[in-house]
């Protein structure tokens, strides 16, 4: 018989009747803030997100989350300049999240796995032109055969890529790679016209009854520059050496290449040089290696493989077998000058990598164009002057990368359905930026970054085999685990565990926390130990 | 079973048989051969099962036996004097969480200065604390008492103390009836606790209670206590039918019937009591005594039917109520319908001070001729205190009050007489 | 060491949970079936290291033992602010006594248990420091002695915060409390010897003796874990930061905590029968400059002019802790 004695003695849960939320003035609320790496992806992919997947090993789900985005994930793992990585808030900690590895490894995961796209269930019935199956042309019509549209691509050359085929070298991207994930977007039902370049715009659009049309043919045509030059100097343009890089027959360079510029395409020519041969290969650039336009790991890999830069140089005059160069020093401004210094190099041939222009022609007749600078200006939604004509990538202002490409791509897409449904696309507005402040790094282990496989020097200069090797599995999931979560909750069960007054929720895996504001007292450990800067203080009204 | 053995042995063999759980024991004369006797119980097997533990102070002697209690086994502890005070703390815990715990007190006199013989006052200190208090006339009821204990204990859920007065009872071997293990068993069932530490039906003991609750929780620990004027008496009779003997009860008169005068008093100087009344009788002086068993909870209706007829009320006790005079004759006071100044207050004893039959019956036969003064110290030798007042009143300091009186003597040895 | 560090798993072995790590190897806390021993409705100041650590460490001893757990309780805060009538909030068999007698009532539950052949339930007696090296010391000493079947675990504010914030032995010098106020010539708390009681348990060569806080849950987790898996008398001093008494914010607390032992103010180690077994490293040692500025309680070193005097002797006193317990060279 139990009788317990009055008020000495207490059954269990009788405080739950004490709702200590009411003591707060200040309430912890879940957000979910935008990741640095997100923020400064040009296509917009949601890394946090697909890394989140690749972390548990579900890889599927990790790339059909980053293809929401960008299709090509084995490309953009090999060609993409990372700006993500960048912006890695990791970067602050240790070093940034290999984020561009990780993205390699799903394209490369996805192509060995066989997995293809979803087709949509309805068609919508609306016809799109697209004019270039570069990189942005591809992502627009991957994002437009996803709404559901039929979409045609009208290609001038005999293979689709665009730059990816034509510019960037083989042994950065390998053509079976670039192959396999344009057939996967040409299994979404996408057609693909080869040789077939657009003369008429306007034409072609009513030939075909396209409702709309998102022009990307990209800039190929060399810049050219004036230099004096005896009539056997042999001066070729980058742009067509690279292109002439994909036929059976490889480009007679000669035994002592000059490649003048400073770009990546100037890198990419040198560096090809060396493997058909070329004894030599020297980058002659005006200014200095602050200033130099190419990326520092393009610079690095070059110089390991025994190509010669000439900084501070310009081509004065060229001959059979030599070029005359002048040594130029920086003014105040910056800007290279003449030192009144010459140097003759030899040189069996000169490749001018100096930019390139857009071939604007398709585009003659067509009203209400605006074009400056010779690229095409285009509004917020990616349209040009004359209404339902798009246009993206290196034919309009912007940085000229393939990610970019990509994400105009892909914004041109958003707003042509939106277009062609006769609404506005509105960009959904963005959360707060996850900055590095936001973050209690003492929870994520010491780990530094891992390192892609790289290949020897031998093989480097004779061959174009892919230079930077993969990331097998465990690194790769390795790596993956190195990322913040910048300001996305990853269930930690940080909150969970360190609240005092036992008022946050576990609901399960996936399904996150939950606050018991009943209980709450508002102490802040939950916003102050989670890790990712997941939970923000929001004042109560008093 | 007869048996000649000393009183700490027979409390022992008595507390043996109710099958304590738990025993914690801290060394304070005169009770360590109680607990030193239930060791050798536990070590030798006989005592089984039960832990025996040495704690290193009273007040881990009582704490240890607050939780073995409040997780439902039966615990027992002994003490006296000092350390009853020392643990003063956990004894009001005890009695406040409603935990049948039995301890025997080996009544001593309390420091300083130190003393190790017998009076009251180390008991009646706690008189408070919400214990029950029993107080053993001889050996015999020492033994019995502690039976009765466990019982009332355990159906009221408050502890229980059993005194029995040091030295005197604790230290002199009687023959006494010591029950079979059978006997005790049909008296005391199994512990059943009315609230007990248990992972299957967890509870919090020991909540703090604020003004809004207070009152109530200790009116109804008064209340609770008071049960026990009902069940004392239905136990002690049932005590009776299982053992064969009266033993316990609320207070025991003797030769009360007609008297003019009654004596009253606890423990074991009762017996000496008797003796002198009993010359009186013979002379014709209609006096008796009334003894006091149970002091907690105070049977008032019992001791103001008891002393409805006598004229004239002498307490007699091993007790000082320091600036008062009386902690018994205060309670008897109370109780008594007559005149308040019928009630004299005899302190006799203190610290072990031998209480004669001579000086019984000079100090009885003054209250007869009516001469007795309202508040006395029997045996009191005025010359020692008038002499150390009067000292007092020529200087300032003079130390130490013993030490003064030392120092009258003239010598250390103690006085008897 | 008392457990396997888990090799880096993103968030490694330091944050509660996490999910791409087996439910077996995350800790007690990330689980939704955790006992929950201290539940919501409790009364303690809002960010309560204390109420923090109660709950981690009874949740951790529930699983140990299977939920077969007692536990007695120590007058102070912990129990004043989980028990007012009519409201408690723990979900376990519970008992409070008196201020300085939680391990003798521990010993008397585990010796009922023992004699009721029921030793499959295990024995909790918990205090705050002033019930624990003040005026629990004598029963806690006892209890060692004895080495009575008993885990006591000492939540370590520095100071009788219950009472409204006074000194007890625990408290460390130089601090400020409403008995040791630096004013006049005073710094605040003399510096003395302290008592260090994971030394003392030590010196009793229990079987178990542990240090640790509440910012290392898991590292909480495995020596409560460790604790019960011994019979006999064990010891765990854990180091809870009280935003009201040491005057900081209460969403620090756990920062604090992670403050005091990454300076090697609270050393964090292990030992059993008197030997030290184990110590926590310091990931990153820390000034203790950068433990000491956050806290009101200390503010009166950092006033014009700066106390460098004191806060150097503070300083040498991590650093003595440091090289006694090797906190720097300790495993990972």
């Amino acid at each position: 018989m139990k009788r317990k004695p009055f008020a000495i003695t207490l059954d269990p849960g009788s405080s739950l009747a004490n709702h200590t939320g009411t003591w707060r003035t200040v309430r912890p609320v879940y957000v979910d803030r935008l990741p640095p790496c997100n923020h400064a992806c040009p296509a917009g992919e949601n890394i946090q997100g697909w890394l989140y997947h690749a972390e548990s090993g579900d890889y599927e789900q990790a790339w059909r989350l980053l293809t929401r985005d960008n299709p090509l994930p084995a490309v953009m793992g090999r060609v993409c300049y990372h700006p993500c990585q960048g912006a890695c808030n990791r970067g602050e900690l240790d070093e940034a999240v290999g984020i561009n590895s990780i993205e390699r490894f799903l394209g490369d995961e996805a192509i060995r796995q066989g997995w293809k796209f979803e087709r949509p269930k309805e068609p919508s019935g609306k016809r799109v032109l697209i004019v270039g199956a570069g990189p942005s042309g591809l992502s627009a019509a991957y994002q437009l055969a996803l709404g559901g549209h039929s979409v045609i691509i009208h290609e001038a050359g005999p293979l689709a890529g665009g730059m990816m085929r034509f510019g960037i070298p083989k042994y950065r991207l390998p053509r079976e790679v670039l192959d396999a994930e344009v057939e996967r977007i040409t299994d979404l039902g996408v057609e693909i016209k080869l040789n077939a370049k657009v003369g008429n715009l306007l034409d072609t659009m009513r030939d075909g009854a396209f409702d709309a049309a998102f022009l990307a043919v990209g800039a190929h045509i060399g810049k050219r520059a004036y230099i004096p030059s005896g009539s056997a100097a042999r001066m070729l343009d980058a742009v067509s050496v690279l292109r002439s890089m994909e036929g059976e027959d490889k480009p007679m360079l000669g035994r002592r290449v000059v490649v003048y510029g400073g770009g990546n395409t100037a890198f990419d020519v040198a560096r090809s040089a060396k493997r058909l041969g070329a004894e030599e290969a020297v980058i002659v650039y005006r200014r200095d290696r602050n200033r130099m336009p190419a990326h520092d790991s393009e610079l690095e890999e070059a110089l390991q493989e025994g190509v010669l830069v000439k900084w501070l140089s310009t081509i004065k005059q060229a001959e059979e077998s030599s070029i005359t160069i002048e040594k130029m020093e920086l003014d105040a401004s910056g800007f290279p000058q003449p030192t009144g210094q010459f140097e003759t190099l030899e040189a069996d041939s000169v490749v001018l990598a100096l930019g390139q222009e857009v071939d604007l022609s398709l585009l003659d007749r067509v009203p209400g164009l605006e074009i400056e600078d010779g690229v095409v200006k285009v509004g917020p939604n990616m349209m040009t002057g004359h209404e339902g004509i798009f246009a993206g990538g290196d034919m309009v202002p912007g940085e000229r990368t393939v990610t970019v490409g990509i994400g105009h791509g892909k914004l041109a897409a958003r707003h042509i359905g939106a277009w062609l449904r006769g609404t506005t696309w509105v960009h959904p507005e963005s959360h707060e930026l996850a900055t590095f402040d936001k973050l209690n790094t003492w929870y994520y282990s010491d780990a530094p970054r891992s390192q892609q496989p790289v290949l020897d020097m031998v093989r480097r200069q004779s061959t174009f085999d892919e230079v930077v090797g993969s990331f097998d599995e465990t690194t790769a999931k390795f790596e993956a685990r190195r990322c913040l979560s910048c300001g996305n909750c990853f269930e930690c069960d940080n909150c969970y565990g360190v609240c005092p007054d036992n008022a946050v929720k576990k609901l399960g895996p996936g399904l996150r926390y939950e606050f018991n504001y009943d209980y709450c007292k508002g102490c802040g450990i939950c916003i102050e130990e989670c890790p990712c800067g997941a939970i923000k203080s929001v004042p109560e009204e008093i | 079973m007869l048996k000649q053995i000393e009183g700490s042995a027979a409390v022992a063999e008595a507390v043996g048989l109710c099958r304590p759980e738990v025993i914690c024991a801290y060394p304070i004369s005169p009770q360590t051969h109680i607990v030193e006797a239930l060791g050798r119980m536990v070590d030798s097997g006989q005592l089984r099962p039960c832990e025996f533990i040495n704690v290193e102070s009273e007040f881990a002697a009582m704490s240890v036996a607050i939780g073995a209690s409040a997780t439902g086994a039966r615990a027992y502890t002994a003490t006296a004097s000092q350390g009853l005070l020392f643990m003063a703390e956990a004894v009001f815990n005890a009695a406040g969480l409603g935990l049948p715990i039995v301890m025997t007190v080996a009544n001593r006199a309390i420091g300083a200065p130190i003393n190790i013989w017998n009076d009251h006052t180390d008991a009646l200190s706690q008189r408070d604390s919400g214990w029950i208090q029993l107080f053993a006339e001889d050996n015999q009821e020492a033994l019995d008492l502690h039976i009765q204990a466990f019982r009332l204990a355990e159906e009221l859920s408050l502890p229980v103390m059993v005194c029995m007065d040091g030295f005197i009872l604790t230290h002199a071997y009687e023959r006494v009836d010591l029950p079979t293990q059978e006997q005790v068993d049909a008296y005391l069932p199994p512990y059943d606790p009315r609230q007990v530490l248990d992972p299957a039906d967890p509870v919090s003991i020991g909540a703090m209670v604020g003004p809004e609750a207070f009152m109530e929780v200790r009116c109804l620990a008064h209340v609770k206590q008071q049960q026990a004027l009902d069940l004392i008496p239905a136990w002690a009779k049932e005590f009776k039918d299982v053992f064969g003997r009266n033993s316990g009860g609320l207070l025991r008169c003797y030769r009360c019937e007609d008297a003019d005068i009654l004596v009253v008093a606890l423990g074991s100087v009762l017996g000496t009591i008797k003796d002198t009344v009993d010359d009186m009788r013979e002379t014709g002086i209609r006096i008796g005594v009334l003894g006091i068993t149970c002091f907690r909870p105070w049977p008032l209706d019992a001791v103001r039917k008891a002393l409805a007829g006598a004229k004239r009320v002498v307490v007699l006790e091993k007790s000082l109520a320091v600036g008062l005079g009386g902690i018994v004759s205060t309670n008897v006071r109370g109780s008594y319908t007559g005149a308040p100044e019928a009630v004299h207050t005899v302190i006799a004893g203190l610290g072990g001070r031998n209480i004669t039959r001579a000086s019984l019956r000079s100090m009885l036969e003054q209250a007869v001729a009516g001469r007795l003064e309202p508040l006395t110290f029997l045996d009191l030798d005025r010359k020692i205190v008038d002499g150390v007042l009067a000292r007092e009143r020529e200087q300032r300091r003079t130390g130490p009050i013993a030490e003064s009186i030392l120092r009258e003597l003239g010598v250390s040895a103690s006085k008897t007489g | 060491m008392s457990f396997q560090p888990i090799k880096f798993y993103q968030t490694g072995t330091f944050t509660v949970g996490n999910r791409l790590l087996p439910e077996a190897k995350r800790s007690v806390q990330s689980t939704m079936e955790r006992t929950n021993s201290l539940n919501s409705g409790h009364r303690a100041c809002q960010g309560c290291g204390e109420a923090l650590g109660a709950r981690y460490a009874i949740d951790a001893a529930m699983e140990a033992t299977s939920n077969k757990l007692v536990a007695a309780n120590a007058t102070g805060c912990l129990e004043v602010f989980s028990t007012p009538y009519p409201e408690t909030s723990w979900q376990i068999p519970w008992i409070h006594s008196l201020f300085g007698n939680a391990a003798a009532v521990g010993t008397g539950i585990a010796a009922a248990l023992k004699a009721k052949g029921k030793t499959d339930i295990r024995v909790v007696a918990q205090g705050g420091d002033g019930g624990t090296t003040d005026i629990g010391f004598g029963c806690l000493s006892g209890m060692f002695e004895r080495n009575d079947d008993v885990l006591y675990i000492c939540y370590d504010n520095g100071a009788y915060m219950n009472t409204g914030v006074q000194r007890s032995s625990a408290t460390p010098a130089a601090a400020r409390t409403n008995t040791t106020m630096p004013v006049g010539q005073s710094q605040g708390n003399p510096f003395g010897r302290g008592k260090d009681l994971p030394a003392i348990a030590m010196a009793h060569e229990i079987p178990y003796v542990a240090t640790a806080t509440v910012a290392e849950l898991r590292d909480l987790e495995n020596k409560v874990r460790r604790a019960m898996a011994i019979r006999g008398a064990r010891y765990i001093h854990v180091l809870v930061p009280c935003p009201l008494g040491w005057g900081h914010d209460s969403s620090l607390t756990i920062r604090m905590a992670r403050l005091a032992k990454e300076t090697g103010v609270f050393p964090v180690f292990e030992a059993e029968h008197g030997e030290v077994t184990s110590a926590s490293r310091i990931k990153r040692k820390l000034p203790v400059e950068e433990y000491l500025r956050p806290q009101q309680r200390f503010a009166h070193l950092f006033r014009d002019p700066v106390r460098t005097d004191v806060i150097e002797r503070i300083q040498l006193r991590a650093d003595r802790n440091i090289r006694r317990y090797g906190l720097l060279e300790a495993e990972e």
